[in-house]
């Protein structure tokens, strides 16, 4: 292995006993693709170690592998100085090591007590294990500050909260080792740095913390050591303080890379989007939209920050054409139709608006199609793919399709390949090149950077900077806060279906919009002008 | 109408609602581990079928009460087999059950009894008698309760008190036991009781085997004690009907019984009153035969509120990549 700077007992702490973990040699492959190769690691007991790493880098694999839920090809696993093998995730839990996967493994309608003790049920019957679990539970809390109502059912607490419960899940099965995959994707901050005190006190407990993340900045806060993954081989194991984030990045890639997004003051011109007043009910009748104001104007982008769930999803959907809404939305000044009666995605792209939605796979692409199918749908109409009054124009949608994809760098750039076969950088290059190449005077676009590597990120944050500049709108909806500060030249923050504010981003920071995206509004009298 | 009527169609009611109880029982086991099942038909069917032959043969309900039971089970393996091991698609092995049911048992009745597909009449021990429960003569004197006890209560084959039984034994197996939440666990999140270490293959299997064992009651109890032989298709749908009960009760034991009985009530009517005079109209005896099934199309589209089925119904368990 090659490792950067190998480092023993990081953390500064005394290195007496053996590694809590130290994995030699884990190869794992999935067909052709090797998702792990030769991966050697020790992490010290009582020291919170990260992983990073870009998507299909191989960490979640790895931690898998660990856990029982995929069997390694070839390697060994010690715990403890000890080896072990680990077929499954009954070994895993045997050993001492639990897990908080990134989607939650629990069981929505029951409560919290009987999602603790699935599996770890003392005897036939539950009355037992349920009282025990309660006291359990309540030792718990008090120790870690893990407060969880233990008769609450799953499906109606907070994403935060059903958080808890998988660790509160890992700690009554006694493990010493506990391995988080992504925890903080679908936290606010305050609910992040709560985790984040946690793990600090279970450190201090002298529990092994594994935390994988790609967030380079949880890694510098949180971390003792972090070791860097690069297409399923181990690059690098160092010491957090000893790095930067730049030098992890860089790691991760393979080549420097540019962690802020270089841009100009924005130019803002005449609104090209106004939002009055727009509400949006769902089929259960529940109001998702309590009545938002906006204004998009052309050459700026507007950031819409918010935790997952808050509405943004919808603002999107009524705004690309597939949800229906009332209030007013005028675009380019004339207004447009919310009904559904008269308008669809396609009258939308005819006013001038696209729309790269949150969820590519399900709404972006029709997966199972090739590229050069995917990049004509919705613009199939266009007469530049017709031949005569029946034909579609294949051959000319191909050649099209192989210039958009050189100009976005879709890798691999064959039209023929299913969408599905590209990597989640590419196919969002693949949306984003179907949509931003008709240069529409508003770009919807919706967490452009879910699931995309560091290197498709700068590229993506770099053609929306292009757009920009190119005088349209962009109305951008990200989870991502840092992705917002640095794109946004203005951030709404929705919550619980309203606006919670505007700031610019340099009078504001992560703390500010934190509060509000959990629903507070700090200093209320002050407004961004 | 007077009491003895009324009487008389209830006990008819629990007769005919005692198979249904235990193919829902059956179908809440199967689907509340996340396997659909609707070869419940088909198991009813040859458990029927081998009931009637080997009770025949042997002059014994209890050996024929085996050998349903056991045919019965041996199609809910395939089942298993085919949607858990190798997470095919849930329903068309039922539908390949039921199939295979239909067909198989007339062949082999036609082959060894030859008599147009039907098996010997039973008689005496090859059939499950009725049982007085204690105190039915003495108690039949009391005015109103006392024929009730002695008359819709009382004097049932034993299997009816064996479904009866069933209904609690269910639901204190479901939610009183660790078995029962890890099963309703499986079907709901099967990754989550994979994760806590937990075999799901073994659980849902488990569950199928309960099912199988379950509809073999069933049939058993059609051919040797509701009726007394086998004949063509003898299930006649009750396995269908079972499964609308299932939704209708939203997977749940005691609602079940409810669900069942009144299914039974409408077969018991249509049995007793074939042509229903109304004064105004005479209402067709079609038109009463076929009103379990009405109310099987009305509660499968949906017109008795929402039912949630378990969320990973249908679903065979794979690993996610």
């Amino acid at each position: 292995m090659e490792a950067g700077r190998a480092t023993s007992g990081p953390g500064g702490r005394p290195d007496t006993a053996a590694p809590a973990i130290e994995l030699r040699g884990i190869s794992k492959a999935f067909g052709p693709v090797q998702a792990n190769r030769a991966i050697s690691v020790r992490v010290a007991r009582g020291t919170i170690h990260g992983i990073v790493g870009e998507n299909g880098a191989g960490k979640s694999t790895l931690m898998s592998i660990l856990y029982g839920f995929y069997r390694a090809d070839e390697g060994e696993i010690l715990i403890n100085g000890a080896r072990v093998a680990i077929p499954d995730s009954e070994a895993a839990i045997r050993a001492g090591i639990g897990m908080v996967f990134q989607h939650f493994k629990l069981v929505e309608n029951f409560t919290v007590l009987e999602n603790i003790i699935l599996g770890a049920e003392e005897g036939r019957l539950l009355a037992p294990s349920l009282a025990r679990a309660r006291e359990e539970l309540a030792r718990l809390a008090r120790d870690y500050e893990l407060q969880v109502e233990p008769d609450a059912v799953i499906e109606e607490l907070s994403v935060g909260h059903q958080q808890r419960v998988e660790i509160l899940k890992a700690l009554y099965r006694k493990a010493d080792i506990l391995i988080l995959d992504e925890p903080t994707g679908v936290l606010t901050p305050a609910e992040a740095d709560h985790l984040f005190r946690i793990l600090a006190n279970l450190r201090a407990e002298g529990k092994t913390i594994v935390l994988i993340t790609h967030k380079l900045r949880e890694i510098m806060a949180a971390t003792d050591s972090v070791s860097v993954m690069r297409r399923g081989e181990m690059v690098a194991t160092l010491r957090t303080a000893d790095t930067s984030p730049e030098e992890l990045a860089e790691l991760m890639v393979g080549r420097k890379v540019l962690l802020e997004v270089e841009k100009a003051p924005a130019t803002p011109g005449r609104p090209v989007l106004e939002i009055d007043d727009l509400r949006v009910t769902d089929r259960k009748g529940v109001e998702r939209l309590k009545g938002i104001s906006l204004a998009v104007r052309a050459g700026e982008i507007l950031g819409i920050a918010g935790v997952a769930g808050n509405g943004q999803s919808e603002l999107l959907e009524v705004l690309g054409g597939y949800a229906r809404g009332r209030g007013r939305v005028r675009m380019n000044g004339a207004e447009i139709d919310l009904s559904g009666r008269h308008a669809d995605g396609q009258t939308r792209r005819a006013a001038g608006i696209a729309h790269v939605p949150e969820d590519r796979q399900r709404l972006g692409l029709i997966m199972d199609f090739a590229a050069w199918e995917n990049i004509a749908f919705g613009y199939h109409h266009d007469s530049l793919y017709q031949r005569g009054a029946l034909l579609m124009d294949n051959r000319r949608i191909r050649e099209d399709a192989r210039g958009k994809l050189g100009r976005f760098d879709v890798r691999p750039p064959d039209p023929w390949l299913a969408a599905k076969r590209f990597s989640g950088g590419n196919q969002q290059k693949l949306v984003l090149a179907r949509e931003i190449e008709r240069s529409p005077d508003l770009l919807l676009v919706g967490q452009p950077t879910r699931g995309v590597d560091i290197g498709a990120i700068e590229f993506i944050h770099r053609r929306l900077i292009a757009l920009r500049d190119a005088g349209k709108a962009i109305l951008l909806v990200s989870v991502e806060l840092d992705e917002i500060l640095s794109l946004a030249d203005r951030i709404a923050v929705m919550f619980d279906g309203r606006i919670m504010g505007e700031r610019l981003p340099e009078a504001t920071d992560e703390r500010e919009l934190g509060l509000m995206m959990a629903g507070v509004v700090p200093g209320a009298e002050r407004e961004a002008g | 109408m007077d009491y003895a009527a009324i009487l008389s169609i209830l006990e008819g009611a629990i007769r005919l609602a005692t198979p249904l109880l235990f193919a829902c029982l059956a179908g809440l086991f199967s689907e509340r581990a996340g396997v659909f099942d609707i070869g419940l038909e088909g198991k009813m069917l040859a458990a029927a079928f081998a009931s009637a032959t080997l009770a025949a043969v042997s002059g014994s309900a209890w050996v024929g009460l085996a050998a349903g039971v056991g045919a019965s089970l041996v199609l809910a393996a395939v089942h298993g087999v085919a949607s858990i091991t190798f997470r095919g698609n849930q329903l068309i092995a039922g539908v390949a059950i039921n199939f295979l049911a239909a067909g198989l048992t007339v062949l082999v009745a036609q082959d060894v009894f030859a008599l147009g597909g039907r098996t010997p009449a039973l008689t005496g021990a090859a059939r499950f008698q009725s049982i007085a429960l204690p105190f039915a003569e003495t108690a039949a004197t009391i005015p109103v309760v006392g024929p009730f006890y002695a008359r819709v209560i009382s004097g049932h084959a034993l299997l009816v008190y064996v479904a009866a039984l069933a209904v609690p034994a269910t639901w204190w197996i479901l939610f009183r036991t660790r078995f029962g939440l890890r099963l309703r666990a499986v079907g709901e999140n099967p990754a989550a009781v994979d994760t806590a270490g937990v075999s799901v293959t073994g659980l849902r299997f488990a569950a199928v085997m309960i099912c199988g064992f379950l509809c073999g009651l069933a049939g058993v109890y059609l051919a040797t004690a509701l009726g007394a032989g086998f004949v063509k298709d003898m299930s006649g749908g009750r396995g269908f009907i079972a499964l609308a009960a299932l939704i209708f009760a939203k997977w749940r034991p005691w609602p079940a019984m409810g669900a069942t009985m009144l299914f039974g009530f409408l077969q018991a009517v249509a049995t007793r009153y074939p042509r229903l005079d109304l004064g105004v109209v005479v209402v067709p005896s079609q038109f009463i035969d076929a009103l379990p099934y009405i109310l099987t199309v009305v509660i499968l589209a949906g017109f008795v509120g929402k039912a949630i089925p378990p969320r990973a119904g249908g679903i065979p368990y794979v690993k996610e990549r």
